[in-house]
């Protein structure tokens, strides 16, 4: 049985998700259809591309608001500030211009894959998730909307309909760096998302994510506290210490790489981009 | 259920289309099947070959992700469109003319991906187009062709890309590749473009167990449960010997397993009936009760005394071994100055065409007809032949273009099966393999586990060496004999070495099967090999370079078969790549200087190969006949698998004729029309073929000048009804409609053939296996970070004996796609059964990996060659590999036992060799 239901407001989507409980949410499609060999998707879907509220980017009082099918090209031609750099690098990186152009930033998340390139930059953004139901609406933080890898707190019936960058957390300049055993359409070995908002010569504030080397992206908060208060020189990568970077982590085995040389990798990355940020300091500045 | 699906509206390359179908289908499937546009192509139906790019109101996409629901009102753009009212576009014509299209199969994505960049940017530069084509795969080129085409389409790269050779004919001009217009116009059919009218779709059930043992169910039941119309096949319905191989002395494989799969992804079954049915077939409850056994997965397990043996009578579960033996290598090596010694591991290596085994099969009258990508055209008729019980004569072979073969299309695929549906049905019947299907089935490179030792004297000249290669073979014999065989005959590389013993053998696991893949178990074996040599060189204190000249055979040098090949070019490819060598050498020394995380290296490794069979029989034969209308016409039995036999044996037989490469028309294979020009491996079609064809060229030449009483430099042409014959002021006409026809419909023709006089290797493996060989040398200069163990080749200098570069432009394309492969080999392919089964944890180079590549043709003319030339198709890849992890090692002190060279191996082969300093 196939269905695709495309609906063209946001309350039709809900209606149906509320009344058919199996129907699975598409919208770039750029997972689902990897997931079968077969010539259609099977089983009912609900396309959320048409849906105005899920689409693009805008400021809000509060700071920006990404709609969910916001595709990774929408997302690099969009005028946003330096903040959100890490997030358009992120989106040069992910698969293929093909790719980019299909795929949506609500749709990682929801796909919940340990090597998400998104997830990384927008948990450093302190991003929170607006989902979506026929009950109402509820907000969550980033961190605490993907639970595991392939697992989200999206209840039934509900719908990411946008991701919200707070307007303290637009501050800063940031930079992505993700590693692979080839140059493009990879899938990480380990990626960081770093942003550092730098005043009067200091670190103000950092944010530093890592992906692909835990089931869920994660901040590193003990790296951050060690840069929080010190001077941006080239000095400051090296109060990046591998240790800190570890305990945050718990990286696996597979193909790509041994779970050592990830937590190495990460620790490495780290440096690197925060290196990259104070080198250009002028555009960390708040 | 049944209600006719709404249609969907939108256009196509300009015109509306209202195609009533599911809003969920993948857009490849309607723009193929619905719409009959079958230029865009499908290589993985997940994203990762970009094959299916289309424009979506100007943006590419990958068809195959895309619901046609999101079309809807939308304008699509395919490469159908490209062509405007027929007229090929600038891009389209550089991509023929640069050599951008080898196969073909990925240019339809290549093309849509850089229309879609020039229509944003006007003149980009290399780096914009590297990114704009990184999400389309190609297997063949090495991309830098590509790229150049793209940069020349908008006036800012190079127009030409390799060096005209040509002294008065057609040979040594880089022509583009005659067959090469329907590949960049998207009108080429390949093995899963051709749809007959009622074809039946073919699917096959397949193991999901490395080994066991298995009963079918009630099929009757399952039938029940499905739509009307499905059958299934099984090896209970093989007419003939269910059996096949490439070496029919080895034939092992059945079509259809019988009770007992070795392998994941062995097939036990087969599904068939209209599309519609076996799209709503639940494949996954096909009734098989499996009684899985313990498996043997590496040689070391199924070498162990009391393993279980895969198939009775090959004792140790070894398929075969090689040995080659001279001098004393244990006590030359014990009186050596220097010694050194190492052990590396390969892994299973894909070939990762981007076109999955397709093709269609059906009945003529008595005649089974198979349309399908290929290598081999007659050892797929004749072993289909004898799996359905038929006479060779009762199968017929037809072209269709293969989409890419590299060793893996050597073997059948969905031949057999196909055809034993279509002959029991008499109804087409069409297979196209999935990607994971593609990848689970078919074969693999070798895996290896080779240890070798090698010394040489105080002035750094090679006095012995000893080999010993294991090679996983996998659950069937294919190419395994073949691979024990001609390693032990390779593995000293193009070097004297006086006292030397190597053996290597093939061993069956319940792995894949391995079989061929560019180069027969020879880049493996030259990876350990020149990889010491760098090591050996140090140890004596002597530049590597300078250490391989001083040992590369010469002239009337003995190999370590004992033969004495003519026309030895190491010695110059090695010489070609000294100024580079000096150059970067300094150049990294410079770099290495001001410190900091990336250090660089440079690195070099030879290559010598033996083309054709090892020491067994392979001819070629090519027939030319003139019709009475005075065509010309070229039986080129060779499958054309993108590497250009097409063009090559073309410009031969023009050449060898006397007239003009337009007088010439091609039929190309077609075990009706076309006599029997072997298998396209070995590297092999340009020597072999291209010696029928000049036979055959000059045979058919002379009996026109016997005609016209005409002297050997007369020339001649050929004009409707009539060929003019001139010498000096004398002109001569022959009048064809004088002349009788011959069953073939031909007044004048001739047929030739020729096969390389080589003779059988004793025991100890002396003889002369090869009649030509081909040699070349690479330089690779990286970058290795020395933090994150990642390496990028900057730059590979590739000089290459061809003894004649027929065709400059597509000898070069081979040199580039060689490299790549070899580039993927040594730093990023590891195929691991249901593990790496797709093209995104399977990794081959895209755009961004490979490196700029400086091509040099050496011309040391073979004697026995056509014209001089000597193979080039496998010799590419082979110094690859071993030159990049030179290299590795130069930058960073790694020395790699474990391929590929994955980030962490290199980080930790880092570790590994500071702390044994």
């Amino acid at each position: 049985m196939q269905e695709l239901f495309r609906p063209r407001d946001l309350s039709e989507a809900l209606a149906i998700l509320a009344a058919r409980s199996e129907v699975r949410p598409a919208a770039g499609c750029t997972d689902l259809f990897p997931a079968t060999a077969a010539p259609a998707l099977q089983g009912a879907h609900i396309d959320l591309t048409a849906l105005e509220e899920l689409s693009g980017i805008s400021r809000t009082p509060e700071g920006f608001r990404v709609g969910a099918a916001t595709t990774w090209r929408e997302a690099i031609e969009a005028d946003l500030p330096p903040a959100f750099e890490m997030l358009k690098e992120a989106a040069r990186e992910v698969g293929s211009p093909q790719i980019q152009n299909a795929g949506t930033i609500g749709g990682n998340l929801c796909n919940a894959s340990p090597a998400a390139d998104g997830v990384p930059c927008l948990l450093a953004l302190d991003a929170q998730v607006e989902l979506a139901s026929a009950e109402g609406r509820r907000m969550l933080p980033l961190g605490k909307f993907i639970t595991g890898p392939r697992q989200t707190a999206l209840g039934p019936g509900e719908l990411l309909v946008a991701v919200h960058v707070p307007g303290e957390a637009a501050r800063g300049a940031s930079r992505f760096l993700k590693l692979g055993a080839r140059r493009y359409l990879v899938i990480s070995i380990a990626m960081v998302a770093v942003r550092l908002v730098v005043e009067e010569g200091r670190v103000a504030s950092a944010a530093v994510a890592v992906g692909a080397c835990s089931p869920v992206a994660r901040r590193l908060e003990a790296v951050e506290a060690a840069l929080v208060g010190a001077e941006a020189t080239p000095a400051l990568a090296a109060r990046v210490r591998a240790a800190d970077v570890a305990a945050a982590l718990s990286p696996i085995d597979d193909v790509r790489a041994d779970a050592g040389y990830r937590l190495e990798a990460a620790a490495v990355l780290v440096r690197r981009a925060v290196s990259e940020l104070v080198t250009h300091a002028g555009e960390c500045a708040a | 259920m049944n209600r006719p699906a709404p249609a969907i509206g939108f256009s196509v390359n300009g015109q509306a289309v209202e195609v009533p179908t599911a809003p969920a289908r993948r857009l490849s499937e309607v723009l193929r099947r619905a719409l009959g546009l079958t230029g865009t192509k499908v290589g993985c139906d997940a994203g990762d070959c970009g094959a299916c790019t289309v424009l979506v109101d100007g943006a590419p996409v990958c068809a195959c992700l895309t619901p046609v629901a999101h079309v809807a009102g939308r304008a699509v753009e395919t490469v159908e469109g490209l062509a405007a009212g027929g007229e090929m576009s600038r891009l389209q014509e550089a991509f023929l003319a640069h050599g951008a299209a080898q196969c073909g199969i990925c240019t339809p994505g290549m093309l849509m991906a850089a229309a879609a960049l020039l229509r944003q940017n006007h003149r980009p530069d290399r780096a914009a187009v590297e990114e704009a084509l990184s999400g389309v795969l190609c297997r063949c080129t090495g991309y830098a062709a590509i790229i150049d085409a793209v940069l020349d389409a908008v006036g800012n790269g190079p127009a030409a890309r390799a060096p005209d050779l040509g002294r008065g004919g057609v040979v040594g001009r880089p022509l583009p590749r005659l067959d090469g217009a329907p590949k960049v116009l998207g009108t080429e059919c390949y093995g899963a473009d051709h749809l007959p009218e009622g074809t039946l779709e073919v699917r096959a059930i397949r193991s999901p167990h490395a080994a066991a043992r298995f009963a079918l169910g009630d099929i009757g039941a399952w039938l029940k449960a499905q739509r009307e119309g499905l059958m299934v096949f099984t090896a209970a319905d093989i007419p003939g010997e269910n059996r096949f191989g490439t070496i029919p002395a080895y034939a092992d494989q059945p079509a259809l397993a019988e009770g007992r799969v070795r392998f994941r992804g062995e097939a036990v079954a087969l599904v068939a009936g209209p599309a519609e049915a076996i799209e709503a077939a639940d494949l996954a409850a096909f009734p098989v009760a499996w009684e899985p056994e313990a498996a043997l997965l590496s040689p070391d397990e199924a070498e162990a005394v009391g393993a279980p043996l895969l198939h009775p009578g090959r004792a140790g579960n070894i398929v075969a071994a090689g040995r080659v033996c001279c001098g004393d290598a244990e006590v030359a090596l014990a009186q050596a100055a220097h010694v050194v010694e190492g052990a590396v591991e390969t892994a299973f290596v894909e070939h990762a065409y981007i076109e999955p085994e397709a093709g269609v099969a059906w009945m003529e009258g008595e005649t089974l007809v198979i349309r399908a990508s290929t290598q081999s055209p007659v050892m797929d008729r004749d072993d289909t032949a004898r799996v359905l019980g038929l006479a060779p004569e009762r199968v017929r072979v037809v072209p269709c273009a293969t989409g890419g073969g590299f060793g893996a299309k050597l073997d059948l695929s969905v031949q057999p099966l196909i055809g034993l549906v279509a002959l029991k049905t008499g109804r087409p019947a069409r297979m196209v393999w999935t990607r994971p299907e593609s990848m689970a089935a078919s074969t693999k490179r070798h895996p290896a586990r080779m240890r070798a030792r090698v010394g040489c004297d105080g002035e750094g000249r090679l006095v012995g060496m000893e080999f010993d290669g294991v090679f996983d073979t996998g659950a069937y014999a294919s190419w395994g004999p073949t691979v024990a065989v001609r390693v032990p005959v390779h593995a000293s590389g193009p070097y004297r070495i006086p006292n030397y013993h190597a053996t290597g053998r093939g061993v069956h696991t319940n792995n894949p099967v391995s079989g061929a893949f560019r180069g027969f178990g020879v880049p493996q074996a030259a990876i350990l090999q020149e990889t010491l040599f760098d090591r050996l060189a140090d140890a004596a204190g002597i530049d590597r370079l300078e250490f391989r000249l001083r040992n590369a055979l010469r002239e009337g040098d003995a190999t370590v078969c004992g033969q004495r090949p003519g026309g030895v070019g190491i010695a110059a490819c090695l010489e070609a790549l000294a100024p580079r060598w000096r150059a970067g050498l300094a150049e990294a020394e410079a770099w290495n200087a001001s410190g900091g995380a990336i250090r660089r290296g440079v690195g070099v490794a030879s290559c010598w190969y033996g083309c054709g069979n090892t020491a067994i029989a392979n001819p070629a034969t090519i027939r030319i006949g003139i019709t009475r209308e005075g065509r010309v016409r070229l039986h080129q039995g060779a499958a054309d698998i993108g590497q250009g036999a097409d063009t090559v044996i073309t410009q031969i037989a023009a050449d060898a004729l006397g007239l003009p490469l337009e007088a010439i028309e091609r039929v190309g294979y077609d075990t009706a029309l076309t006599p029997d020009c072997g298998k396209t491996s070995g590297s092999r079609q340009t020597f072999i073929t291209g010696n029928a064809a000049l036979r055959a060229g000059r045979a058919l030449r002379a009996r026109i000048l016997a005609l016209s009483n005409a002297g050997a430099e007369a020339r001649i042409a050929i004009e409707p009804g009539r060929i003019l014959v001139s010498e000096g002021a004398v002109r001569r006409e022959i009048r064809l409609a004088d002349l009788a026809e011959d069953a073939q419909g031909y007044v004048l023709s001739a047929e030739e053939s020729y096969d390389p006089p080589t003779t059988p290797l004793d025991e100890n493996g002396q003889g002369a296996p090869y009649a030509v060989y081909g040699w070349g040398a690479q330089m690779a200069e990286v970058e290795v970070d020395m933090e994150l163990g990642t390496v990028r080749v900057r730059r590979i200098t590739a000089a290459h004996d061809v003894g004649r570069a027929i065709n400059p432009l597509l000898a070069r394309g081979q040199i580039e796609g060689g490299i790549a492969q070899g580039l993927g080999l040594a730093l990023m392919e590891e195929y691991i059964p249901a593990r790496t089964e797709n093209l995104h944890d399977y990794l081959i180079p895209t755009t961004g990996d490979m490196p700029e590549i400086d091509t040099i043709l050496i011309e040391v003319a073979d004697p026995e060659g056509p014209f001089g030339a000597k193979g080039l198709g496998e010799h590419a890849l082979i110094p690859t590999a071993p030159a990049i992890l030179n290299a590795i090692r130069h930058a960073s002190g790694a020395v790699l036992t474990r391929l590929p060279a994955l980030p962490h191996r290199v980080l930790a082969a880092m570790r590994a060799g500071e702390a044994g300093r």
